[in-house]
């Protein structure tokens, strides 16, 4: 596909990163002739220096042949301004970033009028993965599939847990709720298991389960699955905002650290039964004070990744059982925060990304028919989980699964059918209008075919 | 340093140009001549050499722009010490550095020659001489490049940037591989067309598939001592004016094929290069009218000329080294100006001219308005102050390696004009100069150091300096690398 990709923050390099490793055709348009030089040297696209959004620079990016408009600078007038020219200018389809939450609200509007095919709020996103984590705190990470009937939890395997030091088929045959492991990661590498795959201590597995049962696989590999029902928050940025709005609903006792006044004054008359603090969140004897070691969840999500990192390590510190989560900002060293123990790490960046090219792949399966679901990245973004729609013309229909020739690094990891989720077996049969959960360490599916040799 | 990455690409390298050596082996077959053992031979050193360096496949295939200048200039170093072998072992050439200087003098498109007797050679050998020209015109790492990914994200960008001619290479569409390909289409069709023209015009097919590699490169080498003199003046008129497109930029023809003709014409090189030529066509015919019977036949062999060395190729269809001093001045200055970025021909280049002629007035009315603010624009984009510093860095350094190339040839003690027009005619990559090595003269007079300087010259002019300046530069870094390979030579 031809993309254009306006705006190169973070956000823009790593999406346009992706896409051009996707093998689609990349255009970058920004006013900074540098930050253009410097992208052109890493990535494999070709750049504009200019106004996204002016038809000038617009035409010279070849807006006539695209297929998809991204505008991802820091401005969401200037975003909904350059999509909507972009469209006029005969671009397919247009992404904007759009993250201030008065506009948020809008964005039905917006995609109903002006032809938006995706409005993207990062903060948003961020927010709604803290809150997905905060609901199984074992996990690192939470995904969910199958309109959340099912969970993909990937954690750490300790010395105490059930699965250490087993073979996967003898654990699991003892395990009475279904899952299935799906992905594991030892060191830097990543392994799609089979059954006789020994998980060892450190490993970080990934499973899918169904979301009913999924507090109950934890505690039968002997996990504590404790409810959150006290967390503190260091930073009452947006991403606080939605999260505070969120754990509001579910009666979770918050606290907001928030070291400019204003702030701190606007998120209270927002937010009733929410305890805003003015102060820095970076002094200890303050975070001592507002109850840092009641708490069963630290959230650090200043603007400063260096303090949040630093935070969250504190917490852990004075709290051994505390669940921390961090927000970091910048993309590049995920290696070495990731070995942090600082439970998990929220990256908005990837997240925002991870969506955009969930949209892009599954426009890019072409004729209109669109069978990607959901696709989401986990284990360092190793492995992708992708959500498929059976449609009626797929070759796996009416086969039994073990009798399908799969390619190498390929797992069908779960089925949901009219709601019911089954983890599946060799005798199984997929139907039409069946969502499938495929799990890979190989990129670029775009069609649920692709699985088969 | 990545050294594996840069043996492998070197490796990949040599053995492409094994793959392109069948092709004059093939043609010595057809004429069933007995230098195809030469070739056989070159051929197998290649493919040996090229796996050693293949096997050692990088874990690590990132390359940044210090490895791309790295790889290119070597490669193009490599490239050549082996392409002069088929010379050497045929024995046709039976000098080494001759065999070099003829090998280097192809694959940089320079055409300039140490054969006192062309005629002398056999047709594969005459056959291989062309086709350098044809693979060293568009660059051989962007061949390798179109057929097959080298190193992922921005490394084929270094690639191609260190080996394309230009102060300015972008890219044509976003895959750098893709932009390769339509590259070299455009090249392969152009030339195609040229050959069945010619064929057309009544020369034969071995004729007109070497005279056009050597118009599609911009390089020179004829297959008749008198060049192109004796050939018929419909095929002259279709070299002059092949050679006249081969000097453009390829992105002129790009925006064509894709019907944006607006801004294939607004092209501000375009225009200065064809104003260019076309004033020194007329000018010169009306200075060289007498010598000939008819002012059309002036205006002619003028244009044959001019269209020649301005774009660097350095065919010649009557000896310009006679005509009178205003037109051999003219020849020279617009050798020296060189043909359009992002094309096959050499020279200083006429979008670099343009630019330094653009900031010389902007500083020249900074003397007297102090204070005024100028932005200088190319193509109606304004161009960045690195582009402008680096092409006077550029025009700096090419002028002191003019320079210090002059002195060093001026030790053979022949007259002025020879010294200063053989450096100009390899630096630029034309191929003649005047006096000695005129239109009918050659490069065997020279002693061994000047031949080597001229082939330094040579490679420079074709990689434009950089690359291999680097590769020589003393640093600290690379002392200990480039010892190491330094040795091997």
């Amino acid at each position: 596909m031809n993309i254009i990709v306006v705006g190169m923050g973070k956000v823009g390099y790593t999406v346009a990163e992706q896409l051009s490793q996707e093998e689609h055709d990349v255009t970058i348009i920004d006013t900074d002739e540098d930050v253009i030089n410097d992208t052109l040297q890493d990535i494999d696209v070709i750049g504009i220096i200019g106004d996204g959004a002016t038809r000038r620079s617009l035409q010279n990016a070849g807006i006539e042949e695209c297929d998809l408009l991204i505008a991802l600078t820091g401005s969401d007038e200037l975003n909904i301004y350059c999509c909507l020219l972009g469209k006029r200018l005969g671009a397919k389809s247009t992404i904007a970033r759009v993250r201030d939450p008065e506009y948020s609200k809008d964005v039905g509007l917006l995609k109903e009028n002006l032809g938006l095919a995706l409005a993207v709020n990062p903060e948003r996103e961020a927010a709604a993965e803290i809150q997905r984590i905060l609901k199984f705190p074992t996990a690192r990470n939470v995904d969910f599939f199958g309109h959340g009937k099912v969970d993909l939890l990937s954690f750490v395997a300790n010395k105490n847990c059930f699965l250490t030091n087993k073979a996967v088929k003898d654990s699991f045959s003892k395990i009475k709720t279904q899952a299935l492991v799906c992905a594991i990661m030892r060191g830097k590498e990543v392994f799609i298991p089979t059954g006789d795959f020994v998980i060892q201590e450190n490993d970080t597995v990934a499973v899918l389960t169904p979301a009913k049962t999924a507090p109950d696989f934890f505690k039968q590999i002997g996990y504590r699955t404790n409810d959150i029902k006290n967390i503190m928050i260091i930073g009452g940025g947006k991403i606080a905002l939605y999260l505070a709005k969120a754990l509001n609903h579910l009666n979770v006792c918050t606290t907001i650290i928030e070291k400019d006044l204003d702030t701190a004054l606007n998120l209270s008359s927002t937010l009733n039964n929410i305890n805003v603090v003015h102060g820095d969140g970076t002094n200890r004897s303050l975070l001592l004070e507002e109850g840092l070691l009641e708490a069963d969840a630290f959230c650090c999500l200043t603007g400063i990744d260096e303090e949040n990192i630093v935070l969250s390590l504190f917490a852990k510190n004075a709290a051994p059982d505390i669940k921390t989560i961090t927000k970091v900002n910048h993309t590049l060293f995920r290696e070495v925060v990731d070995t942090l123990d600082i439970d998990s790490v929220v990256y908005p960046k990837f997240t925002t990304a991870s969506i955009i090219l969930k949209h892009v792949r599954a426009q890019a399966t072409g004729n209109g028919r669109n069978e990607v679901h959901k696709l989401t990245r986990i284990i360092n973004n190793k492995v992708e989980a992708i959500e498929f729609n059976v449609t009626a013309e797929s070759r796996l229909i009416g086969h039994q699964i073990q009798y399908l020739d799969f390619r190498k690094n390929i797992l069908l990891g779960s089925i949901t059918r009219n709601g019911e989720v089954i983890i599946p077996r060799g005798t199984d049969i997929l139907q039409e209008g069946d969502s499938v959960v495929v799990v890979t360490t190989s990129e670029r599916l775009t069609r649920l075919d692709d699985i088969l040799k | 340093m990545n050294k594996r990455m840069i043996a492998y690409i070197l490796g990949i390298l040599l053995l492409c140009e094994a793959g392109l050596m069948l092709l004059p082996t093939v043609v010595s077959l057809i004429y069933g001549e007995s230098v195809v053992t030469s070739f056989l031979i070159t051929i197998s050193l290649l493919i040996a050499t090229g796996l050693v360096l293949v096997a050692m496949k990088p874990k690590n295939k990132t390359i940044y722009a210090r490895h791309g200048l790295v790889i290119v200039a070597l490669g193009w170093i490599l490239m050549s010490l082996f392409g002069a072998l088929p010379f050497y072992f045929s024995e046709e050439i039976p000098n080494y550095l001759d065999a070099l200087f003829e090998a280097v003098s192809g694959f940089t498109t320079t055409g300039s020659s140490i054969l006192t007797d062309v005629e002398a050679l056999s047709k594969s050998m005459l056959f291989w001489r062309s086709f350098t020209h044809w693979i060293g015109g568009m660059g051989v790492l962007v061949f390798i490049m179109a057929v097959l990914p080298l190193a992922g994200g921005g490394g084929d960008l270094h690639l191609m940037r260190a080996e394309s001619p230009g102060p300015n290479v972008s890219k044509l569409v976003p895959k750098s591989s893709k932009t390769a390909q339509i590259l070299y289409s455009i090249y392969l069709v152009m030339t195609v067309l040229e050959i069945f023209i010619l064929l057309f015009g009544g020369m034969s097919l071995f004729e007109s598939v070497t005279i056009t590699f050597g118009t599609a490169g911009t390089g020179g080498f004829g297959i008749l001592n008198s060049s192109i003199a004796s050939y018929s003046p419909f095929c002259q008129g279709v070299i002059t004016v092949f050679m006249a497109l081969f000097g453009i930029n390829f992105n002129f023809y790009f925006l064509l094929l894709c019907k944006k003709f607006k801004d294939a014409f607004k092209s501000e090189e375009l225009w200065t290069y064809l104003a260019i030529m076309l004033s020194a066509i007329v000018v010169i015919a009306i200075n060289v009218k007498d010598m000939f019977t008819s002012f059309g036949e002036a205006l002619h062999h003028s244009a044959f000329q001019v269209s020649s060395v301005m774009t660097t190729t350095g065919y010649a269809t009557t000896d310009f080294n006679q005509w009178p001093e205003l037109s051999r001045m003219i020849m020279l200055a617009v050798m020296c100006v060189g043909a359009c970025a992002g094309s096959t021909g050499g020279g200083l280049k006429v979008s670099r001219v343009i630019i330094l002629l653009k900031s010389a007035r902007r500083e020249f009315r900074r003397i007297s308005h102090p204070r005024s603010v100028k932005i200088i624009t190319f193509d109606g984009n304004r161009l960045s102050d690195d582009t402008i510093r680096n092409t006077f860095a550029y025009f700096f350094i090419y002028v002191m390696i003019f320079a210090a190339s002059t002195l060093v040839v001026a030790l053979d003690n022949f007259d002025f004009t020879t010294t200063v027009t053989s450096v100009i005619a390899t630096l630029n990559n034309i191929g003649p100069g005047l006096n000695m090595v005129g239109a009918t003269g050659n490069f065997s007079e020279f002693s061994f150091l000047s031949k080597l300087v001229l082939i330094a010259d040579m490679l420079l002019g074709r990689l434009e300096i950089f690359p291999l300046l680097f590769l020589f530069a003393p640093s600290k870094q690379k002392v200990k690398i480039f010892s190491k390979i330094r040795n091997k030579f």
